[in-house]
């Protein structure tokens, strides 16, 4: 096996960083924990754990609602929280942070709230093959109900987005382009700047799906020039139960409530109410107190490393999983093969063991990944295999665990032939 | 983990017994797994209440696979009764493999159960319902 490279140390000593992760420390049957399904749910740094254990056991009272000290201490953490992550993707304001569950029900959020208000027969929501189903149903849904319809930009035979129509699809009726920024399967970065670009002068609004960029890479919304933008506290080192819908203000401040209840009104009559401004009017009820303010956490925390200095690491880490997955016979790949057009995600085939038993063969090494069609069916009914498997890498991730991911997938092929 | 590919089940997964098609069957049927995708159509020729032969076919896992090729060795030449009478035990029994704690395998190895009971029973009956419970 060869050394890990030592030039990963200027960026961050991850041998350092991983004694932050509790549950890394742990062996899985006698063996370390490799863990290379961060692409479904990241792991969580002590800091985190402890700012949500530490808000019940200190802080924990409602939101907005008690003159009391302990309820304003709560509001002012909770508040503070959607500032972090608004300062974290670059938003103009914290009020333009909007507190969900998940990226799901964010992506839900607007395509019912905004695609109710606005879309039309013979609309065009423009969306892509390799769509998350989170990003592809919610869309289908109010196509269903206001007579738009889903028009995908294609996907090339290198799981790339093909551009070369795209102001021809964006002419056709687009009111509004839908695309992943990264691809939890393909590991695609797509170009969304220029994307949303091209979009806004075909006068469409940017819908991006963050859930696999915005934990990796630098995100500043402002930048790339997008209208919303929705991702997962859970995927970032934070707790599940929380996500993120970023939208412009005005966009926002047009849009009519999704759900109704408590916070998000402003007086309420036996038969009509008038809604709260921004951000309370999209955060109906109680909202996931703790888990926003561990995911304030999650955000410093990796502010604190960098967001450029993990991209760059990341990187490093795909061009020697690029490399080493080359090598592995009867291996295909799906995704891109240059590495500048991709993240650390690997989902490939193995010939002849299906990837059900390619997970279970490398969790007898301790190694976690995962199989199946990733909520991309769409994308593996184009590249013809109804599943896959799929290494994805983290900021914790080590050099030496794609050597141990190699040795698994060639010990797994040689028990079936 | 390794208990769960035991030589028995890797040489069924890699050369499965009765895999291939009936020209005339008698009962044909198939279902697969919505949540990885896997296929398992099974046909039998049945004559005088017997089943005289059994051949399946599709993709899927080494557990679907084996569960699929030992489960086809017992068709042949059971009694339809008795083949409606296979139990999710029976199953379990014959492909030997330790699945108690791993709830999303064991739906690999009762696929091929489930597209029997679906052929003979009827899709949406209690008979195959009774499988996922």
């Amino acid at each position: 096996m060869s050394a890990p490279p030592d030039h990963r140390l200027s960026l961050f000593d991850v041998v350092a960083l991983r004694r932050e992760f509790p549950i890394l420390q742990h062996a899985q049957a006698g063996k370390p924990l490799a863990f290379l399904d961060s692409a479904a749910s990241s792991q969580k740094p002590r800091r985190v754990i402890d700012a949500h254990a530490d808000f019940y056991r200190q802080t924990n009272a409602n939101v907005h609602r008690g003159v009391y000290r302990l309820s304003e201490e709560a509001t002012f953490a909770f508040e503070r929280a959607r500032g972090k992550l608004a300062r974290f993707i670059g938003a103009a304001s914290p009020r333009e942070v909007i507190f969900t569950r998940n990226a799901t029900e964010a992506v839900n959020l607007v395509a019912r709230s905004w695609g109710e208000a606005n879309l039309r027969p013979g609309d065009t929501i423009v969306v892509s093959a390799m769509e998350h189903h989170s990003n592809l149903v919610p869309w289908q849904m109010v196509a269903q109900r206001t007579g738009a319809r889903l028009r995908g930009v294609p996907v090339d035979g290198h799981g790339r987005l093909d551009l070369t129509d795209l102001d021809r699809i964006l002419a056709d009726g687009a009111r509004i382009v839908a695309l992943t920024h990264q691809s939890n399967v393909l590991g695609t970065i797509n170009p969304i700047a220029l994307i949303a670009e091209r979009a806004r002068a075909a006068g469409a609004l940017v819908f991006v799906d963050g859930a696999q960029s915005v934990p990796h890479m630098p995100v500043d919304v402002q930048a790339l020039g997008i209208d919303f933008l929705a991702f997962s506290g859970h995927k970032m080192c934070g707790p599940t139960g929380i996500g993120v819908l970023w939208g412009r203000r005005a966009i926002l401040e047009a849009m009519p409530p999704f759900l109704g209840g408590g916070s998000m009104i402003r007086t309420v009559e036996l038969e009509q109410s008038t809604y709260a401004d921004l951000p309370a009017r999209f955060e109906a009820g109680t909202p996931a107190i703790a888990e926003a303010i561990a995911l304030g956490e999650a955000a410093d925390f990796l502010s604190e490393v960098g967001m450029g200095a993990i991209a760059a690491y990341e990187h490093q880490l795909a061009a020697q999983a690029l490399e080493r997955l080359r090598d592995v016979a009867g291996l295909q790949l799906i995704g891109p093969t240059d590495v500048h057009e991709r993240g650390a995600i690997f989902a490939f085939t193995l010939d002849g063991v299906h990837p059900h038993d390619v997970a279970q063969i490398l969790d007898g090494d301790g190694i976690a990944v995962r199989a199946g069609h990733h909520c991309c069916q769409p994308l593996h009914a184009q590249f013809g295999v109804p599943a896959t498997t799929r290494a994805s890498f983290y900021l914790y991730s080590l050099p030496e665990e794609i050597d141990r991911l190699v040795a698994a997938l060639t010990r797994a092929r040689a028990m079936f032939t | 983990m390794d208990d769960l590919y035991r030589e028995l089940i890797l040489e069924h997964a890699r050369q499965p017994h009765n895999f291939g098609t009936l020209a005339a069957p008698d009962m044909r049927h198939e279902e697969h797994n919505p949540l990885c995708g896997d296929r398992v159509r099974i046909e039998l020729q049945i004559v005088d209440d017997t089943i005289v032969d059994v051949r399946f076919s599709g993709r899927g896992c080494a557990i679907s696979q084996a569960a699929a090729s030992l489960l086809t060795d017992e068709l042949r030449g059971m009694s339809v009764a008795a083949a409606r009478a296979l139990s999710k035990d029976d199953v379990l029994a014959l492909i030997g493999i330790p699945l108690d704690r791993n709830p999303v395998r064991i739906k690999c190895a009762l696929l091929p159960l489930k597209t029997l009971k679906a052929g003979l029973y009827g899709v949406g009956s209690a008979e195959v319902a009774a499988i996922d419970d």
